[in-house]
């Protein structure tokens, strides 16, 4: 009762750290997907990079999201502003699953379709773009919706480095040691989770052909 | 039937292989003539498929040369030399995103044919392989039986009316029942279009019911060219030992 009285107390302030929060994740996957599908697709055909980018993107991965941001602070023009660099940091973090994905995903297309595609004079690009995308297309959106998901989680630790967002409530209240706080920064940034999950959910579903 | 014919394909001397280490094919000479259904007959890894894409230049001969229509295919642009030949695999390889109408109006579309005429084409061709357009032009692949689906790869196949057809075990993956139905409206269909044909198969009945000419390959390479009776009565001992091991095989099925 009493969180909630603190959350009408102060929802315009949450309003505003949410809408900050979507455009750190929304700048960032948008950037992510930008990069990540042409990457993913060139690795189909040149699968000799294969491994060292795949490799690549994995240790980006695997570096604590708080180093990161740790380690583009001296990087000259993305460490002018903290919101330019969470969104590169975030950028990085959702690569991996975007061209991971876009690379199984057409990699595993039924290899006869691709044959009877190219053996009956499609163009490399025809095959590409009227073939292996569009039945590629649930898995890359799956892995798009896994990187959506896990760069609202981890945007909150953007508020360390002062680029606002949701985070900003939870190391308030971490400060504070007052759980009403955490919850503020904590609920809406879940909400967000699941609500975006959905809709790419249900994107998913929407332009992935029927089996 | 007329028996001058001219000849649509030429192997030279053509050898493929992957690496220095396996040779998939080896010194073929070969040709097929305008109008004839030439099967290529022999077990697995015997060279037929490789032979077949080196055709449409899916693959790229590594000594030797293929000629189409008098042109050496590395001379022709790939794209074009594709479009100008009919191309049937197994299970068809239908784009399980497309429906019926789409799959088979690919060619004309690719060519950019105006919409109604490709319709047009779509519907004939559907009514050839004996499905109502009506009935299958909105359907999806996976909503058709592999028999369906096979007829519907081969309108795909014809919808550019090339004059030449490649086929790759087309049906290899049908129940007998199906396949013997099939093959008969195949092989009235070819006394119709007079197309040229080469078809793969390892199975000996369908190259006899179906081909003019049977070329029967063995470890890459060609073991000869026989009409169905010279195969059947050949004296020729690795054509009779081929004969003999399929009947041994269905001597039970008593076919």
């Amino acid at each position: 009762m009493e969180t909630l009285n603190f959350f009408i107390k102060n929802q315009g302030q949450i309003l505003q750290l949410t809408l900050e929060h979507l455009w750190l994740v929304g700048t960032s996957m948008l950037l992510a997907m930008a990069i990540g599908l042409p990457v993913g697709i060139f690795l189909t055909r040149r699968q000799a990079f294969r491994k060292p980018v795949i490799g690549g993107v994995n240790i980006v991965q695997t570096i604590p999201s708080l180093a990161l941001f740790g380690f583009l602070l001296p990087v000259p023009w993305l460490g002018e502003r903290a919101d330019r660099l969470a969104i590169a940091a975030l950028t990085l973090y959702a690569l991996l699953p975007v061209v991971r994905n876009t690379f199984t995903g057409i990699v595993g297309v039924d290899p006869n379709v691709r044959e009877a595609a190219r053996g009956m004079g499609m163009t490399d690009r025809q095959v590409l773009f009227k073939v292996e995308l569009p039945l590629a297309m649930g898995v890359i959106l799956a892995g798009v919706r896994v990187a959506t998901v896990i760069s609202v989680g981890v945007a909150t630790i953007a508020a360390a480095i002062g680029a606002g967002g949701l985070g900003e409530f939870i190391f308030r209240g971490v400060a504070m040691v007052d759980n009403r706080v955490i919850l503020a920064g904590a609920i809406p940034a879940a909400a967000l989770a699941l609500l975006l999950d959905m809709l790419l959910g249900f994107l998913e579903r929407k332009l992935t052909y029927v089996q | 039937m007329t028996e001058a014919r001219e000849t649509v394909i030429e192997f030279r001397g053509v050898s493929y292989c992957v690496s220095n280490a396996q040779q998939l094919l080896s010194d073929l000479n070969l040709t097929v003539r305008c109008g004839e259904t030439l099967m290529l007959l022999g077990r697995s890894g015997s060279g037929k498929t490789t032979t077949l894409k080196l055709i449409n230049r899916m693959l790229e001969p590594s000594a030797g040369e293929v000629r189409v229509d008098g042109r050496s295919t590395l001379e022709w642009d790939a794209i074009r030399l594709r479009r100008g030949i009919g191309y049937v695999i197994q299970e068809a390889g239908l784009f399980p995103h497309f429906t019926v109408e789409r799959n088979v109006g690919l060619v004309p579309h690719l060519e950019g044919w105006p919409p109604e005429k490709i319709r047009a084409r779509v519907c004939e061709m559907l009514e050839l392989v004996g499905l109502p357009p009506e009935q299958f032009l909105s359907r999806r692949p996976h909503q058709l039986s592999g028999g369906q689906r096979q007829r519907v790869g081969v309108a795909r196949a014809l919808a550019g009316d090339p004059p030449l057809l490649l086929m790759d075990e087309p049906f290899g993956a049908l129940d007998p029942l199906t396949r013997a139905e099939i093959q008969g409206e195949f092989q009235a269909l070819q006394g119709r279009l007079k197309k040229t044909v080469v078809m793969v198969t390892h199975d000996l009945r369908e190259a006899l019911l179906l081909g003019t000419r049977i070329a029967l390959m063995e470890s890459g390479k060609l073991t000869g060219v026989f009409a169905p009776r010279e195969f059947e009565h050949a004296t020729d001992p690795r054509v009779a030992a081929y004969v003999r091991v399929f009947r041994a095989r269905d001597g039970q099925s008593n076919l």
